[in-house]
C-alpha cells in the first residue's frame, strides 16, 4: 500500500468508515489485554511481598503466602517436562528427519498430534483420571503393593503425565519449527564426511536446533503452569500441610489455588487480596516464560536470515 | 586404517535408533487411541456394568432420562437430563463466538490490509500476550471484575450468567481466530491484491471482494477452531457462568456448560458408579464434537493446528 492510497482513502466515505471500524476492532483487542493486566496488577500488587512467596498459607488461607502452591506448580512442570520433552523431541525428529514426504506413518502421527492439540483440557483431566489413576496406577498397586492403595489415587506423577500429554503438541510443533531452521547444506556436509543418519541427527541437527527445542520446552512449561482442568482430579489438592515428598503424593497448584479460593472458600471476601496476588504471580510466571520464548524465537529467526 | 568393527557398530546404532525413534513417535497415536478407548469404555458403563445397571434400577432411572430437560445430580432420585447442559453450552459458546468473530475478523482485515508497519509489529506481541494468559486467570478476572461491570451495564438480576462467561471465553478465542484469519488474509498472493488495486478498486473493496474471498477457507477454519475451543473450555465456564443447569436459551440466566459440569462434579463421584459414567458420557460427547470440528477445520486448511500453536 503506497502513501498515495492512504491519502486517497479519506476521500471515499465507505473506505474511511471501514478503516476506522476495523481500527476500532483492533483497538478493542488491545484494550481488553490492557484492562485485564492493569486490573489484576493494581489489585494484586499491594499484597505481593517476599513473605507471600516464601510462606505457607495461614489462618484458613486469609494470611500467609502461597509457597506450597509455587513449589507444587514447579514440581508439576518439571516432572511434566522430563516425561513430555523427550517424546515430543523424538516425535518431531521422526516427522522432520526420518519420515519421507509421503510417509503414511508420518501422516498418521501428524493426524494424532493435531487431534491431541484440539482435545479440550477437561477431557485430558478425565482421561488422566480413568487411564493413569484408575488403570495404570491401580495395575501398579496390584502388581507391586498387593492391592494396597499407593499409586492408584490422584498423585503428582499422574497429573504430570496428563499435563505432558496436553503439552505434547506444543513441543512437537515448536521443535519441528526449530529443525526446519537447520539448512540442508549442514546435513549434507555431515553425510559427506561419512556420518550415518543417526550421527547427522544427533551431532549436527539437534545441537543446531537446540535453542529452538528449548523454546518449545519453555512454551510447554508456560502452558502447563497455566492449565488447571487437567489436574483437577489427577493430583491437585486445595490445602496440604506438607510439601509433596514422593511422586505418589498430591500437591498444591497455583491455578487450582486461585480457582478454589475464588469459588469455594468459606469467606471469599477475606481472601480477595490473596486471590489477586496469587493471580498476579501466576500471570507474571507465565508471561516471563512466554517472554523468554519470544526473545529466543526472535533470535533464532534473525540468525536464520 | 578403517576399522571394520567400528563401522559395523555405527551401522547397527543407526538402525536401532531409527527403529526406536519411529516406535516412540507412535506415542501420540497410541495416546489418541487410548483417550478414545477409555472415554468410550467408561461411558459405556451404562450398558456393560452390572453395578451401574443395578444402581439405575434402584433409582428408577432409564437411559431415556439422559434426554430429559432437567439435570440435578444430587437430587434423589437424580435427574440426569443432558438438555440443560447442552443448551448452556450452546448459549455460552454462542456469546463467545458472537463477540470474538467480528472483533477478530475486522482486526485481521485492519492489520493485514490497512495498518502501517509499526502497528503490525505492535499488535503481534499483544495477541501473543493475550493468548498466554492462563484461562484460570481469565476466569478469575471475569468472576471478580467483568461480572460486576456487565451487571452494572445490563442490570441483570444474576451477577454470573451465560453472557459474562461467554464474553470472558471470547478472550481466549480472539487470539486463535485473529492469528489464523490474519495469516489467511496476509498470505493471499500480492499480485492478486495489486491487480485489484490497479483496476481502480479501493483498499476496502480489495479487502472485501478479493482478499477475503481468496482467504475464505482460512477464515472459516479459524472460526471453526475458535468455536471448538470455546465449546470445550472449562475453567472460565466453571468460574464465571453461575453454574446453574437451566434449560433455556436466555443468555442473561446462569448456565452450566458440559465441560464445567465435569469439572464441578467429577471430584465427588465414586469410581465406576452411575454418576461417574454420566460424566464420562458428557466427556465423550465433548471429545467427539471437538474432534469433528477440528477435522473439518483441518480439511479447510492443512497444518492449521501447527499454525495456531506456532505462535506463542
Amino acid at each position: 500500500m503506497t502513501n498515495g492510497f492512504l491519502k486517497n482513502l479519506f476521500k471515499r466515505p465507505v473506505d474511511s468508515t471501514m478503516v476506522i471500524l476495523t481500527f476500532l476492532a483492533t483497538l478493542i483487542i488491545v484494550a481488553i489485554l490492557t484492562v485485564i493486566l492493569t486490573t489484576i496488577t493494581i489489585s494484586g500488587a499491594p499484597h505481593l511481598s517476599w513473605d507471600f512467596i516464601i510462606k505457607a498459607p495461614e489462618e484458613g488461607m486469609t494470611e500467609g503466602g502461597i509457597f506450597p502452591a509455587i513449589v507444587g506448580t514447579t514440581m508439576l512442570v518439571i516432572t511434566m517436562s522430563i516425561l513430555g520433552l523427550p517424546i515430543g523431541l523424538i516425535t518431531a525428529v521422526f516427522l522432520h528427519e526420518y519420515a519421507g514426504e509421503k510417509s503414511r506413518l508420518a501422516n498418521i502421527v501428524r493426524f494424532a498430534v493435531n487431534n491431541l492439540a484440539g482435545v479440550p483440557a477437561i477431557v485430558y483431566g478425565i482421561f488422566g483420571l480413568s487411564f493413569f489413576v484408575f488403570f495404570v496406577g491401580a495395575q501398579i498397586d496390584n502388581a507391586f503393593y498387593s492391592g494396597s492403595l499407593k499409586w492408584g489415587k490422584p498423585a503428582l506423577i499422574w497429573a504430570s503425565c496428563t499435563m505432558a500429554l496436553l503439552t505434547l503438541p506444543v513441543v512437537i510443533v515448536s521443535v519441528e519449527e526449530a529443525l526446519r531452521t537447520v539448512t540442508q547444506d549442514e546435513r549434507e556436509a555431515a553425510y559427506a564426511l561419512g556420518a550415518t543418519h543417526w550421527e547427522v541427527v544427533y551431532k549436527v541437527v539437534i545441537p543446531r536446533a537446540f535453542s529452538g527445542i528449548l523454546t518449545g520446552g519453555i512454551l510447554a512449561v508456560s502452558r502447563g503452569a497455566g492449565e488447571v482442568a487437567p489436574v483437577l482430579f489427577t493430583g491437585a489438592a486445595y490445602f496440604l500441610p506438607e510439601l509433596p515428598s514422593s511422586f505418589a503424593d498430591q500437591f498444591m497448584e497455583m491455578g487450582y489455588h486461585i480457582f478454589v479460593m475464588s469459588t469455594q472458600s468459606h469467606d471469599v471476601d477475606a481472601t480477595k487480596p490473596i486471590q489477586f496476588a496469587t493471580t498476579l504471580v501466576l500471570l507474571l510466571l507465565t508471561f516471563s516464560l512466554n517472554f523468554v520464548a519470544v526473545l529466543m524465537r526472535r533470535r533464532i529467526r534473525i540468525s536464520r536470515r | 586404517m578403517i576399522d571394520k568393527r567400528l563401522i559395523n557398530k555405527r551401522k547397527v546404532y543407526n538402525k536401532i535408533t531409527a527403529y526406536g525413534i519411529t516406535a516412540l513417535s507412535l506415542t501420540a497415536v497410541f495416546m489418541v487411541l487410548m483417550i478414545f478407548v477409555f472415554l468410550f469404555k467408561e461411558s459405556s458403563l451404562f450398558i456393560t456394568s452390572d453395578l451401574v445397571k443395578t444402581e439405575m434400577r434402584e433409582l428408577g432411572i432409564t437411559l431415556y432420562d439422559l434426554l430429559g430437560s432437567e439435570y440435578q445430580s444430587v437430587a434423589y432420585p437424580p435427574k440426569i437430563g443432558l438438555q440443560p447442559l447442552i443448551t448452556s453450552t450452546i448459549r455460552v459458546t454462542f456469546v463467545a463466538i458472537l463477540v470474538a468473530t467480528p472483533l477478530s475478523f475486522l482486526a485481521a482485515i485492519y492489520v493485514s490490509v490497512f495498518a502501517p508497519r509499526w502497528i503490525k509489529e505492535l499488535i503481534k506481541p499483544v495477541i501473543e500476550l493475550l493468548a498466554g494468559i492462563p484461562t484460570v486467570v481469565l476466569g478469575f478476572f471475569a468472576l471478580m471484575v467483568l461480572a460486576t461491570w456487565i451487571q452494572t451495564i445490563t442490570g441483570s438480576i444474576y451477577r454470573l450468567n451465560a453472557l459474562v462467561g461467554g464474553v470472558a471465553l471470547s478472550f481466549t478465542i480472539i487470539p486463535i481466530m485473529f492469528t489464523l484469519m490474519e495469516d489467511a488474509i496476509s498470505s493471499v498472493p500480492v499480485p492478486m491484491k495489486e491487480a485489484s488495486l490497479a483496476l481502480g478498486a479501493t483498499p476496502w473493496q480489495t479487502a472485501v471482494k478479493v482478499l477475503v474471498p481468496a482467504a475464505k477457507s482460512g477464515v472459516v477454519a479459524a472460526f471453526l477452531l475458535g468455536a471448538s475451543r470455546a465449546f470445550g473450555e472449562t475453567m472460565i465456564a466453571l468460574m464465571a457462568t453461575g453454574n446453574a443447569a437451566l434449560n433455556t436459551f436466555n443468555i442473561m440466566l446462569p448456565a452450566r456448560t458440559m465441560a464445567a459440569n465435569i469439572g464441578q462434579e467429577m471430584a465427588e463421584v465414586a469410581f465406576g458408579d452411575f454418576h461417574y459414567a454420566t460424566l464420562f458420557l458428557i466427556g465423550f460427547i465433548l471429545f467427539i464434537v471437538t474432534f469433528i470440528f477440528n477435522a473439518i477445520a483441518n480439511l479447510y486448511v492443512g497444518h492449521l493446528v501447527s499454525k495456531s500453536l506456532g505462535k506463542v
